[in-house]
């Protein structure tokens, strides 16, 4: 014998020795599971329509936005008049041409405080009082690891260990178990009321991952979708039960139960997903992929699918050179996006349902580096969006001269962050999912 | 010869209600070894075969079978010249060059600076060029070699010593890197160790480069401890610091590994309880000492191997770390020689119970390349499979972080799992997902002769469409699911009928479609 595989060569495919023929199987019946027949995947309603049922918080969404790679905080929203920024960024210190000068929005104002001159969107969304900035946001001992800092922003755990937190709110919600533990009490099958969460993108990210919920992900609608109809339509159906036919006996901690389940979720959700999303637009995006991403949760939200929570994620703000003209563009498409999709809420009459959150795994450092860029560093702004934040500045800008270990101390914890987010906007415990009481920084206005 | 399926399993589709996991590394009786027990061992010692592969495994009895596959420098290959692929398109300047480069800075002459910017661009957009090129290569190697067990295990080291182009941007170092992780796959893992810390790109991945006795750079030995050898909380701070010092010096010049006597700190260090003025070849030694670096490497290779468990020792319950412990001390015995423990470990009957066999996810690499070596479709196109891998998340020479892939339920989400199921349509059929690729690759793929009984001159060339479903399945699940045969001969039944090549390409994609397609 040979081992040699040479597609060309037919050597390997010589005749074969006599094979016995085996007992035939009668077919069996199959089961659906129970939770594909009470999806709202499976089952779109279209009397969901276009309205929704202002202050009932079942209806509420919650849209997450990651910058990835660790935006630089301190040319995002700039101390402009704060004589140590510019001495320490000579080369990369935005100057008054450059940025946009905010005005004071009630007790949130802040008058030494500019956004970024590419961020025009979020500052008309600043000025109708629809954007709220949460300065210094970071956790004690920071971590400057993309991986494990990105991790302890997933987690909301310090030691970047342990489920996701919207997962965890999900196994939460689901189970009725709390203490900051996910899945069911005694290890049983849980019954969902809500829907996956939906990541666009390649990745489940972790933080929509629980114990046993796990979120949907798809990049592109054409993608999202068995394409072996292309070869035949005549055989989706065969393939479709195919997939079905769950396998009574499988010990539900076996890959293989668990690959039926993903199957599951992928074939219930693909018809819906692409449906939706193939809707155009109520308005013009602008042209790039973070704005793609935002158009599509908004046909999702549109179509009245009953997800709660997505995700979106924009890379490339690891700045380390030449960071000026990178950092612009990257917050230029953030802004045009964030715009753009706020717009289509309101144009669908679903904007006060929906509010959305922006974070990077960390902030970047002080002062520049040598190659017109900065490094990692801590705490940086958070933004959130939509008509139920309070608009406006909130917690405190940190010190460029009082620092910790070179870097800006935090002002604010993030987990107080996620702390009003699940008490205040998606009606959970903040306290089952966090496993500790944050203080909430008055950012949602419900 | 004849062929009888082992496993209950394999006939009556359903699962034998929970029994004890055998643990035992004793040998497998050879009566035990079949057809599934063959089948099982290409798939996890290499990237699975065809019929004839499996049959003739099985008829060999589990020790020449195993020998065969581990003994694979008995078997004629091509060698992987150094040559291969161009070591200069990334060097470091040449004295003439800094000479002109220091003179143009001196001047501020921006014309003359532009033109290195220019010409340096132009080297790593080349360079770029050729990682696509040598990932191609191993791809292909993979596919076509006479050995899968080497390059199975080379990709596990890969995995291991995970070191990323996109960091180091020297894809010539990529290449050198792993052809010094295939000649040492099989040999000793001290070896690997040693080899490592030469590295040209590994020193650059983790910095030691800049590792100097005057501003030591922990990178490198942080990594080795806790990613390459011992696992976190074996080791400690001073550990670090002092592995640190004796890494000094240890860098490159342009493609070969360079001892800098000048950078290196000769005071004496402290590591993991070894005292003396140790260079990196006395951090490696040290290491080796440790109890905990026997099982953190068996720990490893039992995932890679045998099934998706946490590689967090200490976490380990039940079966795993029975056997886990069982391997490490054979490594210790075996002072670090990896074949007889990989050698005892797949002629171990722990390696074909049932909760081990067609349990493990598998990675993307092993679902592309074990599709060309078991369906036989064609390649079509490398640069389209090499994109829909890291559609999947693997992309050779690009692994996400030191870590390496995690493996296991990682690789699978709803998107993943679409990206799977359609790599395997555009193999089979030529026909791709993405709307606006209307091109379907007309290369012919003929999988008559995947199904025995059509090939069998002394059978019926019309055999009934269940016998071809159930051999079809026989060969890609290892078992008989309840109630999927119906489907597939009804599928082929409309597209075609069941015994052509229309047919069976039909069963095919209903197969390669179901969630279990992706267990090994």
């Amino acid at each position: 014998m040979n081992l040699h595989n040479n597609p060309d060569d037919a050597k390997a495919y010589t005749r074969r020795a006599f094979i016995q023929s085996s007992t035939l199987l009668a077919s069996a019946a199959l089961t659906v599971p129970a939770f594909i027949q009470s999806s709202a995947f499976a089952l779109p309603r279209p009397e969901m329509g276009l309205s929704s049922i202002a202050g009932v918080d079942e209806d509420n969404i919650l849209v997450i936005v990651q910058l990835s790679g660790g935006n630089d905080g301190l040319n995002t929203v700039i101390p402009y008049r704060d004589d140590t920024y510019h001495r320490l960024r000579p080369s990369i210190g935005l100057n008054l041409d450059n940025i946009h000068i905010l005005s004071a929005l009630g007790t949130n104002g802040a008058s030494d405080l500019a956004l970024n001159g590419s961020m025009t969107g979020i500052r008309e969304l600043y000025d109708e009082g629809q954007c709220a900035i949460i300065q210094g946001v970071g956790y004690p001992n920071p971590n400057r690891s993309h991986f494990t800092s990105m991790d302890i922003w997933h987690t909301a755990d310090t030691t970047a260990t342990g489920d996701g937190w919207i997962g965890k709110y999900i196994d939460a919600q689901c189970c009725g178990y709390g203490k900051g533990e996910s899945g069911t009490p005694d290890g049983s099958q849980p019954e969902y009321k809500i829907e996956p969460p939906i990541a666009i993108g390649r990745e489940a990210p972790l933080m929509l991952s629980g114990r046993t919920m796990m979120p949907v992900s798809f990049e592109t609608p054409d993608l999202f979708d068995w394409a072996g109809a292309k070869f035949s339509k005549d055989i989706i159906e065969d393939h479709q039960k195919l997939t079905d036919t769950l396998n009574e006996h499988a010990d539900p901690n076996t890959n293989n139960a668990f690959l039926l389940r993903t199957a599951m979720d992928a074939r219930v959700s693909s018809a819906t997903i692409r449906k939706a999303v193939a809707a155009k637009p109520l308005v013009q995006y602008p042209n790039s992929k973070l704005s793609t991403q935002l158009s599509m949760i908004g046909s999702m939200i549109r179509a009245g699918m009953k997800t709660r929570v997505y995700y979106a994620s924009i890379g490339s703000f690891d700045t380390h050179a030449n960071q000026l003209g990178s950092q612009n563009r990257l917050l230029g498409q953030l802004s045009g996006a964030v715009r753009a999709f706020q717009s289509d809420l309101k144009a669908q009459g679903n904007d006060a349902r929906v509010t959305t959150m922006c974070f990077s795994e960390f902030g970047r450092r002080v002062g520049q580096n040598a190659s017109n860029g900065t490094d990692h560093g801590t705490a940086a702004p958070m933004f959130m969006f939509g008509p139920k934040v309070q608009g406006g500045f909130h917690s405190r800008h940190p010190s460029l001269t009082n620092l910790d270990n070179g870097d800006l101390k935090y002002t604010a914890d993030f987990r107080s962050v996620y702390a009003e987010i699940l008490d205040r906007w998606l009606n959970a415990k903040s306290r089952d999912v966090l496993g500790g009481n944050y203080r909430h920084l008055r950012v949602m206005d419900v | 010869m004849t062929i009888t399926h082992t496993s209950e399993n394999s006939i009556s589709g359903t699962p034998a209600a929970p029994e004890r996991v055998d643990t035992s590394l004793s040998q497998i009786r050879d009566r035990d070894f079949g057809y599934n027990e063959a089948r099982h061992l290409l798939l996890r010692a290499g990237f699975g075969g065809t019929d004839e592969q499996i049959r003739t495994l099985a008829e060999w009895g589990p020790e020449r079978a195993v020998d065969y596959l581990l003994d694979y420098e008995d078997i004629p290959a091509e060698a992987d010249a150094r040559d291969a692929f161009d070591s200069g398109i990334i060097r470091p300047r040449n004295d003439a060059e800094k000479r002109a480069y220091r003179k143009a800075q001196q001047a501020s002459d921006e014309n003359a600076l532009a033109q290195f910017r220019t010409i340096r661009q132009r080297a790593q957009r080349d360079d770029r060029n050729q990682m696509r090129k040598v990932q191609q290569w191993w791809i292909t190697r993979m596919i076509q070699t006479p050995r899968p067990f080497e390059e199975k295990l080379t990709l596990f080291w890969h995995g291991h010593f995970a070191t990323n182009f996109r960091t180091i941007e020297d894809s010539y170092h990529m290449y050198a890197q792993n052809r010094m992780l295939r000649a040492n796959a099989l040999g000793n893992f001290g070896d690997l160790l040693r080899g490592i810390v030469r590295d040209p790109a590994m020193l650059k991945y983790l910095n030691n480069n800049q590792n100097r006795k005057s501003s030591p750079n922990e990178n490198l030995a942080r990594e080795i401890m806790e990613l390459f050898s011992l696992g976190e909380g074996n080791y400690t701070e001073r550990d670090i610091k002092d592995g640190a010092k004796a890494l000094t010096g240890f860098t490159y010049r342009d493609d070969a590994f360079v001892f800098n006597k000048n950078q290196h700190d000769n005071n004496s260090k402290r590591i993991l309880g070894s005292i003396g003025n140790l260079d990196a070849d006395g951090f490696v030694n040290a290491i080796l000492l440790s109890p905990n670096c026997a099982p953190f490497i068996c720990a490893k290779l039992y995932k890679y191997f045998v099934s998706d468990i946490s590689t967090d020792v200490r976490s380990l319950k039940g079966a795993p770390r029975t056997v886990v412990r069982k391997m490490s001390a054979m490594l210790q015995d075996q002072r670090y020689d990896l074949k007889p423990v990989l050698r005892r470990l797949f002629l171990s009957r722990h390696f074909y119970d049932p909760s081990v066999m067609g349990n493990k996810i598998k990675s993307p690499a092993e679902l592309v390349i074990g599709a060309v070596r078991t369906l036989n479709v064609p390649v079509r196109n490398l640069t389209i499979l090499t994109g829909a891998m890291d559609m999947m998340g693997q992309s050779v020479f690009l692994p996400p972080s030191v870590k390496g892939w995690d493996g296991g339920r990682s690789w699978i989400n709803t998107s993943t799992l679409f990206i799977r199921q359609n790599t395997l349509v555009y193999m089979l059929t030529g026909q791709q997902a993405q709307k606006n690729r209307r091109f379907v690759d007309p290369t012919a793929y003929d999988p008559t002769r995947l199904v025995p009984s059509m090939n069998d001159p002394r059978m019926d060339s019309n055999p009934p469409a269940e016998l071809i479903a159930n051999e079809l399945l026989d060969l890609t699940l290892g078992h008989r699911p309840m109630g999927a045969i119906e489907f597939l001969v009804d599928a082929a039944n409309k597209v075609d009928k069941p015994n052509t090549t229309k047919g069976i390409t039909t069963m095919l994609l209903l197969i390669t479609s179901m969630p279990e397609y992706q267990l090994s």
